[in-house]
Order: structure tokens, then sequence, then C-alpha cells
């Protein structure tokens, strides 16, 4: 059906209950045509595919009539009446094929109109028509949802979106591109979680049974095929080394499920017996050695600190009736057939730990062959690990803590709870240092010139009587800001309050202000430093742009430090600082960038690299 | 005691002892000469007495060998203007400071004569004792007494080995709750003043500006007790806790004490030199690790 056309007569109709014109129609590849009897009506179509949007169809056994509805792109659609089920059928298969092979083609086709459109919006929104901006991403709807809503959610954000997207500093991609976690993270919590096999034992895929014959049929999907693989290590083997040479896939799973037939019967001898005859099914009903070996090592693997023979005793096969399909317990045990039995532990067990492990590999079930192979990778990169694992494990496990060195660290953790406490007592220390320097001064003097300029002192004062003013008004008025300075300044207190900071003491406009326009100098020094080093004509332009932001900013941020009472300047100067000194930074690289530029190549003024 | 009970003590009235530092080799080396100190705290004193008319001052001179009483307001008889210069209460001052200046030059010069110049700090805890005994007597006076409080305007380091003696008179003052305000215009900060004004719950000042003296005097130290509760007073920023120990009379951060009357020594010794308590030989480098303790400092 997929190649060729397809020809019906039917009815086109512009309502599903109108009476439509009978006609004949042909589709082909890429097209659809109806081609009414009367050739004098004007309802003749000839569309292409690609402008066909969906299909829908009535089903049989309703009551409608048989419709195909083919939905144009435009808006409006096309109605369709067969003469029959099949005939709807079939074209509705057909033009379902069509439509997925026409839909990848016209995705790409469109994708690049939508480049060269976005790309022409954004040259007609930059000042700079020379400079062309690396293609906009096409972004999904889905994507675009996410923005909005990440915006509607975020006050702060839109308020930077505001400002820079729509003040034409940022382009809405440039703005995304570095809240791509934010986008991701939203992404990522839908994703599907990978779903792992089922816990109910595979292994006992009921055979079902007619009634009537001796046949049996065992249900296979690609699912159980890789369950069994990762169940039963000797299969998996056997599958590798059979299939395709020795025998069909069809061949190899009708002898597995003969096996596990007889398994399932429970009938050692008889299994025995068939084994002899067949060496391929052996490998079904013999003990699956690669497991075996598997255990060995696992054994091995235990914790050498735990007494494995005394926990021998503790298994479960003499509890009657787990109220499992298979029930260990009725499974009566035959040692000269030993190696055809399976106890119902070592199934379980195994059950157990393929479930635990989960999906290993990540391939289309569909052919088992590759998940076969995929499995088996798998399979030997675990080994590799498993074996350092297993050194590491038992130097860690057999440490004895008492012949250790103690674990505790030699220095203790700096804990200042507050910093004047320290800074105070270093403080203290050097004074101390200095003190005795200006004690060997004091020395130098003798006792006799010490006394006489003290008494002369006084003697002056007594003649002169006490000085006019006795503190110069500038001084007193110097003393007194300081000693209310101390009293009322926020320096005493920061440090002292956690939970108290500059900017809560703050009045709440100049904090607004301030956290807007932090966030602001965040968001465009990381544009531009992610700009660095500049390579295209599109990182110069969006360097400029971002830098004029910045000195837009730096006025802005003066302004502020204006207009707060001067109590708090001292503290509002403290949080500007910072930005202004990254700001500085961005500015000087760019200034020397600019010479390095211009020193380099005269000819290129515009920062062609 | 002259104050009469027909006074009427209201809670504002204070009893103002200060202590000023007269140690002449502190004073050759200040950046504020002597005249000038003067001058601010003779304002000071004068501005004390203009607050409130029955407010009392006595003003107790540290010398270096000796310290003396040179001024009470409630002895001096003579208000009004002596010179046509100065206040009564400054001639009367300064010509017995002067006196107390030239007593000292003599005993230092006596002891300088037996001993060699050892002391250059001043007898702080001399004039402390003083001045408690003092606040004692105006105490036991009556049951209505101004409310004391004692101002230390101290300029010269503090002398370790007077640690024990300004303790107890520290300790003292806070027993009788006195508070010893401080204002320390030396270089450094001294650590028994920080001590004393933190334990009585005293102000404890070190001036920036010296030439501004009178006004931080005014500023911290004029107002009484009780206008103090509603005052926002500098606090310190830190008190340096640091001892002295008994044996050297060193300033340590780290030290032994005695288990038994807790005097404090820099290295190991067999015998408390204070009461005399044997220390055992056998656990001597146990007990010295345990009584090995740090002073730290604190807010």
């Amino acid at each position: 059906m997929a190649s060729g056309h397809v020809i019906k007569r039917a009815k086109y109709k512009t309502s599903p209950k109108g009476a439509g014109t009978p006609g004949v129609l042909k589709m082909t590849e890429n097209k659809i045509m109806f081609k009414p009897n009367d050739p004098t009506s004007a309802s003749k179509i000839d569309v292409e595919f690609r402008l066909i949007k969906g299909y829908k169809n009535t089903k049989e056994g309703s009551n409608n009539p048989p419709l195909l509805n083919l939905s144009l792109e435009q808006g409006g659609s096309y109605i369709f009446e067969f003469e029959n089920f099949l005939d709807l059928q079939v074209c509705r298969e057909f033009v379902g094929n069509a439509l997925t092979k026409s839909g990848d083609a016209a995705k790409a086709k469109s994708g690049d109109t939508a480049k060269a459109k976005s790309g022409e919006a954004v040259k007609a929104t930059s000042d700079r028509s020379t400079v062309t901006y690396p293609d906009e991403q096409l972004i999904s709807s889905a994507e675009m949802e996410l923005r909005i809503k990440l915006l509607r959610e975020n006050s702060e954000l839109q308020n930077l979106h505001k400002k820079f997207v729509l003040g034409n500093i940022l382009t809405e991609s440039e703005f995304w591109a570095t809240r791509k976690k934010l986008l991701d993270g939203d992404i990522g919590t839908k994703s599907k979680q990978r779903v792992g096999f089922k816990s109910s034992m595979i292994l006992d895929i009921k055979p079902m049974t007619d009634g009537r014959t001796n046949k049996v049929t065992f249900n296979l999907t690609p699912e159980i095929k890789y369950q069994i693989f990762a169940l039963k290590p000797a299969v998996h083997r056997a599958f590798l080394n059979h299939v395709p040479n020795k025998m069909t896939e069809k061949d190899f799973w009708t002898k597995y499920f003969r096996a596990e037939y007889l398994h399932s019967t429970k009938n050692a001898v008889a299994a025995a017996a068939e084994a002899a005859e067949d060496e391929e099914l052996a490998i079904f009903l013999k003990d699956d050695d690669i497991l075996a070996n598997a255990a060995r090592q696992k054994i091995r693997r235990v914790d050498p600190t735990l007494d494995m023979e005394a926990d021998q005793g503790d298994d479960y096969m003499h509890l009657p009736d787990h109220g499992i399909f298979r029930d260990g317990s009725k499974e009566i045990t035959d040692s000269q057939h030993e190696q055809f039995k399976r106890t119902f532990l070592q199934d379980l067990n195994r059950q157990g730990e393929v479930v635990l492990e989960g999906r290993t590999i990540d391939v289309e079930l569909e052919d088992p062959r590759t998940v076969a192979e995929a499995l088996a990778q798998s399979r030997q990169e675990s080994d590799e690990n498993a074996k350092q694992e297993r050194l590491d494990r038992i130097s860690r496990m057999t440490e004895m803590e008492d012949l250790q060195a103690p674990h505790d660290h030699p220095l203790a953790p700096l804990c200042i709870k507050d910093p004047r406490d320290y800074f105070d007592s270093q403080q203290l220390k050097t004074s101390d240092d200095t003190r005795a320097g200006s004690e060997q001064l004091r020395c130098s003097l003798s006792s006799e010139e010490a006394y006489g300029s003290l008494r002369g002192s006084i003697s002056e004062i007594k003649a002169m009587g006490l000085s006019d003013p006795v503190v110069r008004p500038e001084v007193a008025v110097m003393v007194l800001n300081g000693l209310t300075q101390n009293i009322s300044s926020t320096k005493f207190q920061l440090g002292k309050n956690a939970q108290e900071g500059i900017l809560n003491s703050l009045p709440n406009t100049t904090k607004e202000e301030l956290l807007h326009h932090w966030i602001s100098i965040q968001e465009l020094l990381r544009h531009f430093w992610s700009s660095y080093p500049i390579t295209t004509s599109y990182l110069y332009a969006k360097v400029s742009r971002v830098k004029d932001a910045m000195s837009k900013i730096y006025p802005q941020l003066e302004e502020i430090k204006e207009s707060v009472p001067s109590d708090l300047r001292q503290q509002v100067f403290l949080l500007v600082r910072p930005m202004h000194q990254a700001l500085d930074a961005a500015f000087q690289h760019y200034e020397a960038d600019l010479q390095k530029r211009s020193a380099k190549g005269g000819d290129k003024p515009n920062g062609y690299v | 005691m002259p104050s009469a009970p027909t006074k009427l003590y209201a809670d504002d009235v204070s009893l103002l002892v200060v202590l000023l530092d007269t140690n002449p080799f502190f004073w050759s080396t200040s950046s504020l000469p002597f005249s000038k100190f003067l001058s601010h705290v003779l304002s000071f004193l004068n501005s004390i007495l203009l607050l409130n008319q029955i407010n009392q001052i006595v003003v107790i001179a540290t010398g270096c060998n000796s310290c003396d009483y040179i001024y009470d307001s409630s002895l001096s008889t003579n208000p009004g203007i002596e010179n046509g210069k100065l206040p009564a209460l400054c001639s009367e001052l300064l010509k017995k400071l002067e006196d107390f200046v030239t007593r000292d030059e003599q005993l230092n010069k006596q002891q300088s004569q037996s001993l060699p110049p050892t002391t250059t700090s001043s007898l702080l805890s001399g004039s402390l004792s003083m001045a408690l005994c003092y606040i004692q007597r105006v105490f036991r006076s009556g049951p209505l007494h101004p409310h004391p409080r004692i101002l230390c305007v101290q300029g010269s380091s503090d002398g370790p080995e007077q640690y024990v003696a300004i303790m107890n008179s520290i300790f003292s003052a806070q027993r009788s709750m006195v508070p010893i305000d401080s204002c320390y215009i030396g270089s450094n900060n001294s650590a028994f003043l920080q001590q004393a004004s933190y334990i009585t719950g005293g102000v404890y000042q070190k001036p920036q500006q010296l030439d501004g003296l009178f006004q931080y005097l005014s500023t911290v130290f004029a107002t009484d007790l009780h206008s103090r509760t509603f005052l926002q007073l500098p606090k310190s920023v830190g008190v340096d806790f640091r001892a002295s120990c008994f044996c050297h009379k060193k300033t340590i951060d780290m030290g032994f004490i005695c288990s038994v009357c807790l005097s404090i020594f820099c290295k190991h010794h067999k015998k408390c030199s204070t009461c005399g308590s044997v220390f055992g030989q056998a656990q001597s480098d146990v007990a010295s690790a345990s009584n090995l303790k740090r002073k730290t400092p604190e807010t």
C-alpha cells in the first residue's frame, strides 16, 4: 500500500449530513485528487498531502456511513463517503502512511522557513542591520508555554525579562539561554521513569492448553524474551551461540519451553531422559553453570565478617507452601537426577536479583538478537568493575576499628559567633606591644624635668585662666557626632544579630531598588562575561549593547546613594560598592579588549577578528 | 561630714569622686598639654556643680608615689570669683594640686635614693581606695545621701604590680554599688579601667579627640545615675580581661590558679604564696594541666 496509488469511488461532501457529490477519489504518494462524475461540478479537488493536517473516520459497526474526514492545515476539511467500510479502510491506511511521510518532510521545510523568519525579525528589531544573529532556535510551543509559565510564576524574572528583552538589550533566546536549567529542570520532572521488570515470576509462564488436543501454547512477547535473557544467562548464551546459525529463533524458543514444560511437570526422570536424547535441550534442563559461577563469586563477595556456616541452617526449604505457583517443598529430591532439578529457592532468588538490578540496557526490544547482544555487552562491563569493588570491599570490611588511628581531626572548626570577640581580642594583643614601647619613651625623661613641666602647666593655667572657649565648636560637634554615631549607627549592630541584615534597616523602596539593581547587574554581567572572547560580530554587538545597559545602571546606583538619609548612607555605600566594583571590572575589561583589538587590526574597526 | 540632713537628696543628686592622673611622666609625653587638660576638667567640674545645687565633687590626685584629696566641694567655703580670672573652685584646686605635685616629687626623690626608679604608672589602686573610703563615709552619714560614683581620668598605663589591689577596689566598689566610670586618655586601652567599668556597671570611654575632652566628659559622664537609665551611653566594644600574675606581676592570658584562694601565677609553684596551700608534688603534672586556665576577653 505504501507505493503506488489508490482509486476509489466516493462522494465528496462539505458537511457530514449533506448529500455530497459522487465521483472518483484518487490518491497518489503526495496528492489527493477528486474528480466528480459530473464534469461541470465545481467540487473538484487537487491538494497535496502536506497541506493536510489530519484525518478522522467513522467506525465500522456504528450507524454512520463510512466517512473519511481530512482536515486542512489552513482550516476547513474534506469529507468523503465511501461505498463500504473496506474501501474506507484501504484509503485510511494510505492517508495515514502518506501523512507521516509528508509530515517529516514538512517539518524540516517549515523549520527552515521559521528560521529564516525569525532571523528577519531579529534583524528588524536590531539597530545594526549589518549584524547577523545566529539562528534563533526554533522553540516548540510547549517550551514557549513553559517560558510563559515561568515568567508568570516568578515576578522577578518577569521584571528582568521586561527590562532586558523588551528593552532590546538582550534577545529572547539570549535571555533564556542562561536559564536553560530552569527550563530543563521543569522538563526533567516530566521525564518518565524507567520501567523495571515486573516482580511476578516470569518463569511461571503458564502454558495455554485448549483442552482437546495435547498441544500446549506459550505466549511470548519481546519483553518476556528480554526478561528470560536477564534471568537465565545460560539461555542467553545458548541463544547467542545457536541463533540463527544452528536453528531458527522459533525452534529455539520451542525447545526452551519444552524444557520448561518438563520442569513444570516436576518429572526429573523424564527430564533426564529427554536431555539424553537432545543435547540442545539439555542446555535448558541442566543447572545454569553461569549462574553457579556467579553464585560462587557472590559468596566470595559476602562481607568477610559474616559467618556463612552459621547462617546455613536458615533456609526456607522446610517451610511448607508459600502460596506460590511452584512450591519447593513438593519437589521430591532425587539425588540421581539432581542436576535436572531446580529448586524453587534458586528461582526465587534469581528473580529477585534481576528485578532489583533493573533494566541495564536501553534498546528496542523487537529484535531478540540485538537485545541478547546488548545484554552481553553490559554484563562484561559490570564484571570488570566487580573485581576492583570486591578488593575495596574486603579492605574496608576487614578494618579493625580499635586498631585504627582515631578519626577525629586535629583541627577544630572555626566558629565565631560574634566576630568582634575575635577582632577585639586581637587588637588588644597588638596594643600591648605598642604599650611597652611608649613606656620606654616615658622613662627617657628625668623625673625632675617631668615634675617641672607639670608644675609649669599648673602655674600656666593659674596665670592664663581657663581657655575661653573650653572646646572649639567644630571639635565639639565632631565629638558629639562621634559619640551619638556610636550609639545609633548600625555599625555596632553589624554581625550582632544574624537575622537582622542591613537590608532590613533600609527603607523599603531603597531596599527593593537595590535588590532589583543587583539582579539586573548580575544578569547583565552574566551575559557580558559569557560573550568573551569575542569571536563573532554578533558577540561584539551583544557586548556593546550589554555594556551600554550597564553604564546606564551606574548613575542610578549613585542616585540611590544620594537619596538615602545620611545615617544609612554608610550601609548603602557598602552594599553598592561591590556592584560598582563588578561593573568597573567589566568596563575595564571592555576597554582593554577594545584597545587590543584596535591595536591588532586598525583596518577592522568593527571589531572583527 | 557637713552634709546636713536638712538637705533634700533627690535621686538626681550626685557625689562625683574624680581621680585625676597627675603622673608627670605621662603628661610630659602626652599630646594634650596638662594645662589644657586641666582647663577641660575644671570646666567639667564646674558644670557638674551647676547641674544641681547640692551636687558634690571630690577630686583626688593620683600621683606616682602618693595620692591625695585635692578638692572637696562640701568643704569649700568661699564661692565667688577670686583673681577675677578663675572661679574659686579652680584656684583652690590648683593650689592644692601644686602642693601635691611638689610633695609627690619629694617622695619620688626619697624613693629613688633608696630604690632604683621602677614604677612609672600612677597609683590608681591608692586613689581608688581613697575614693571608696570617702564614699563609705558618705554612706554612713545618714539614710539620705547623694548617689556616689567614681570617675577615673587616667592617662598613664596600667601598673601590673597593682593588679591585686585594683581588683580588690573594683570588687569593693561593685559590692557597694558604686559605678566606676573611666575616661582613658592614654594611647592604648587600659585593661584595669575596662574591667573596673565593666564589673561595676560604669562607662569606659577612650576619647578619640583629646582637644574635645570637655565635650566627652560633659556628654558621657555628667549625667547623674538616675538619668543614666534613660540614656544610651556608649558601650564598650570589648574588655581585656587578662590578669596579672601574683608572682612576677606580669600580664598573662594563661596561667595557674591556686585552687584554694584563686591566686594567679604564671608558673607552677610548690606552694601558693598567698594562702600557703601546698600543691601536691606527685600530681603536679596533672594539677598543672588542669589548673592552666585561659582568660578570654568577652563583651
